[in-house]
Order: structure tokens, then sequence, then C-alpha cells
């Protein structure tokens, strides 16, 4: 069995911190990087976490906002006020 | 002709023999809406003396975390022309060459996209687009890249990096500014798109302590060009100055910082060990004086404005570096990189790099970056404040 981790697994697990604190805490793209690496510990470096931010933006998952800092949240719902 | 908005205090801004932001905004609004509005809200703003704007929130183009600011009216149903009117920061080239071409591209296409109203060139070096909506965002975006440019940086990423006019235009550059400029930019371009920092990070190259871009007060990193041997000197053109009525003794030697300079009435006499490399001398002096020929660049670190803190200056960490070649490059960014390293860990929210050595202290910041103090790590000329004394050193030193 691989203790490598694929980018998009990764990617999936910062979705899912970045939709549980969606509303209550506002996650900087360095705050979901040393979440992963609590995670997935040694298995885990910026450079993937990087990588999976990419992906999360790119594939529209998740949005860079800008409220003072930059942070990474979920796309606001059609309708809801930006 | 569209029928632009009473603007009795704005009025007030175009007296006077210089240009005038109110007439340029009036010119645009004879053709565009959203330049009517601009008017009507900033009138309305110096009534109240209330601003009527809101930044931030969600607005980029797709991939990217930074370059597109977001700005919204708060009386949208008053003057709906601005009520999304947002901001885009595009990379300027080194050192700010452009061909009257590039110009007339970009304002074309901002003709056709946005406002029309430009800010050439923002605090960081940008080439400020001002007002758009956000439908117009990526197709402003594509028309950018159309014509060979692209979205700079804004929020908490790597900020444009911008330079002086350096050895384009200047012979007292101590190092390729233009270059460095350019070759950061294309090697953190994922820095600058998308942000990872705690805040903000910004590059200043400047290629003599003249500091035209004002690297030192404005840059977490500035890099100043600098000389290490002696500075260059012609006898003979001194003399010339003093013949043509310069008065050396008082407007050259009275003002050297160092105090290393003596003026006899016919040779100056520089004791270089003494030298500050101001720069005053040389721009007193510019057909008589130059920087040395060993020449290369101070590292400093750590200025900022007053936003969320107050204002800081860099100073210095590493004193004298080549950036001549390839290898000089990367011993740079190795250095850059250690220190994003260490601040991208421990840093908080909002916290620039300079701020944050001040809160854990110079000597940890060194230890956690790998670098050895030295005497020449100086806040200011002849001060400083990061020697280090570890306790028992000096009961060691008398046994």
């Amino acid at each position: 069995m691989s203790d490598e981790v694929s980018v998009e697994e990764v990617a999936d697990a910062m979705y899912k911190q970045i939709a549980d604190a969606q509303g209550l805490k506002k996650l900087k793209p360095g705050d979901v990087t040393k979440m992963m690496r609590e995670l997935y510990g040694d298995r885990v470096d910026k450079k993937l976490c990087k990588l999976a931010i990419r992906i999360l933006i790119e594939s529209e998952r998740c949005v860079y906002t800008y409220f003072g800092g930059s942070y990474i949240e979920l796309p606001p719902k059609e309708g809801e006020e930006k | 002709m569209a029928e632009l908005p009473a603007t009795p205090l704005l009025d007030d801004l175009e007296k006077g023999p210089w240009p005038s932001f109110v007439t340029e905004i009036k010119n645009a609004a004879l053709h565009k809406d959203s330049c009517k509005d601009l008017l009507g809200q900033l009138e309305r703003s110096y009534r109240e003396k209330i601003g009527h704007w809101k930044h931030g929130g969600i607005v980029g183009v797709l991939g990217y975390g930074g370059g597109v600011i977001g700005r919204y009216s708060d009386l949208p149903k008053e003057f709906p022309g601005i009520a999304h009117f947002h901001t885009l920061r595009i990379n300027q080239p080194s050192g700010w060459f452009y061909t009257s071409k590039a110009l007339r591209d970009i304002c074309d296409l901002w003709e056709e996209h946005g406002s029309g109203l430009t800010n050439m060139h923002g605090s960081t070096g940008d080439i400020i687009l001002l007002g758009t909506t956000t439908d117009e965002l990526e197709p402003t975006f594509k028309a950018l890249t159309d014509v060979g440019f692209d979205i700079g940086g804004s929020g908490s990423d790597v900020r444009t990096p911008s330079c002086c006019v350096g050895p384009a235009r200047c012979e007292w550059a101590c190092y390729d500014t233009l270059k460095v400029c350019y070759q950061l930019t294309m090697d953190y371009q994922d820095e600058i798109h998308r942000p990872m920092f705690p805040y903000k990070f910004k590059f200043k190259m400047s290629g003599c302590p003249n500091d035209c871009v004002a690297s030192i007060a404005r840059s977490d990193m500035s890099i100043i060009g600098t000389w290490r041997d002696d500075i260059q000197q012609d006898d003979a053109a001194v003399k010339e100055y003093a013949d043509k009525g310069l008065n050396i003794q008082r407007d050259v030697v009275g003002n050297c910082p160092g105090q290393c300079m003596e003026w006899d009435g016919e040779k100056l006499t520089i004791d270089n060990d003494l030298c500050r490399r101001c720069m005053h001398c040389i721009n007193a002096m510019p057909k008589a004086l130059a920087p040395g020929k060993d020449r290369g660049a101070t590292i400093l670190l750590g200025s900022k404005a007053p936003i969320v803190e107050g204002a800081l200056l860099s100073s210095v960490l590493i004193p004298f570096l080549k950036i001549d070649n390839e290898e000089d490059f990367k011993d740079l960014q190795a250095l850059v990189e250690e220190i994003w390293e260490v601040w991208g860990e421990e840093g908080k929210n909002r916290e620039r790099v300079g701020e944050f050595i001040q809160r854990v202290g110079m000597a940890n910041f060194l230890e956690a970056i790998g670098l050895e103090p030295v005497a020449e790590m100086v806040a200011h000329p002849r001060e400083n404040p990061y020697v280090f004394y570890n306790q028992g050193d000096d009961e060691e030193e008398d046994k």
C-alpha cells in the first residue's frame, strides 16, 4: 500500500475543511495548508498543497476572496449577496 | 452631448495651471455614463465628507486571486453606472518603458471594456485601470493578454515587482534592475497570482542608493544598488565644478553625512572607508564623481507604509550581493524563499514581514532563515541593533 497522497485527495480534503468553515471562519491558503499537514503529516508538503489549491480554484469549486486579506471560500450561491 | 451633474466643489479642483483629474473625468463622462455617475458620487462625497465606496469581496478572473480589486458604490440606485466599478492592476513593464502602440492598445481596450479612466501608475507601480463591471472582467483580461499584458498582484500575494530605469538610462545603476525585476516577475508568477502569504509582499529594485523607486520605504524587500570599492573620481572635472562656481566646501563636503571628504581649494580627498554611499557628492558633481566599479546590491528587508501598523523602513539584511549572473540570482532567490517559508509558517494574519521580525526579534528571525548576523546589518547608518551576545560570551573572552 502506498503512503502517497494524491493531489486530488488533498484538494477534496481541503474542500471539506473550507466548506465546514464557511460562514464561521475565513480560511487563508496558509491555514488550509497547515490543516493538511496536520491531517496527512509528512505525506504532504507545501508544493502539493499549492497544487491542490490551484485545482480547487481552477475548477471553480472555491474562489479567492478579499476582506482585508486574501481568503479561500466556496463560491456564492445564486442570488446570494457577494 | 451628455449633461454632466453640477459639481461646484469638484470644479474648484480644475483651477490653477496643473492638470486636473476632474477635467479628465468630465471629458470621459461625455461618452461614458459610468464617469458621469462617478462625478456625481464624488461631488456628493466631498459635500457630505463621507466616502461612498465599498471594496473587496469576490471578484477576479478565473484562476487568479489577485489583480482585481472589487469596488462597489454604496449608492447603487442613485449612481447605477458605478454600482460595480472594479479596479484592475496591470503588470507594468520593468522600468515603465512602453511603446506608444502598447499605450494605445491599453487605452483602446479599456475604452471598450471599462470606464477609460487610468492611473499611470499606482503606488505599487502597476498600470491602474479604474472602473469596470464584473461581467467585463474576463473579456478585459483576454484583451489584455492578447496585447501582451498580464494582471498584477493584489491581496496577500507578491505584489507586482517594480524597479527604476536602471542601466537602460542611468550610468549610476550598480546592477541590472530591469533584469532582476523581470526575472522575479517571471519566476514568481504563482506567488503573484495566487495569494498564499499572511499578507502582501513587495519587491522594489533601485539601481543605486538614490533609490528612485523609494524601495527602502515602500517594499518588504528592497534591493538597492551599491559599490564596495572607492568612488570614481576625476580631479580635473572636480576643479572645473569649482571654477564654475560650485561651493564644494559648503555644498558637497559640508553636506557629507560621513564627513569623509576634504577640499583644499584644489583637490578633493575622499576617505572611502568612511563613505556611507549616500550619493550626495555624486549627485552634486555627476561629471566628476561616480559609484565605484565593484558594484552589486544591498538587500534590505521589512519596510511598509502605515496601514495595519505604523510605517517601517527596511534594514540591511545582506550588505553586499553580486547579482550579475544566474548563480548570483539563485542565491537571492534562495534567501527570498527561506524568508517566505518562515514568515508563511509563523506570520499572523495581515502581518507584514517587517512587523513579523519586530514581533519575533531579529536574532530569532536570522536564526530561522539561517543567516549569520554581521556588523553591517544596520537599521540606520552607523547604527547596528543586531549585535547579539550570548550569556557567558564575555567570560569566555576574559579567559
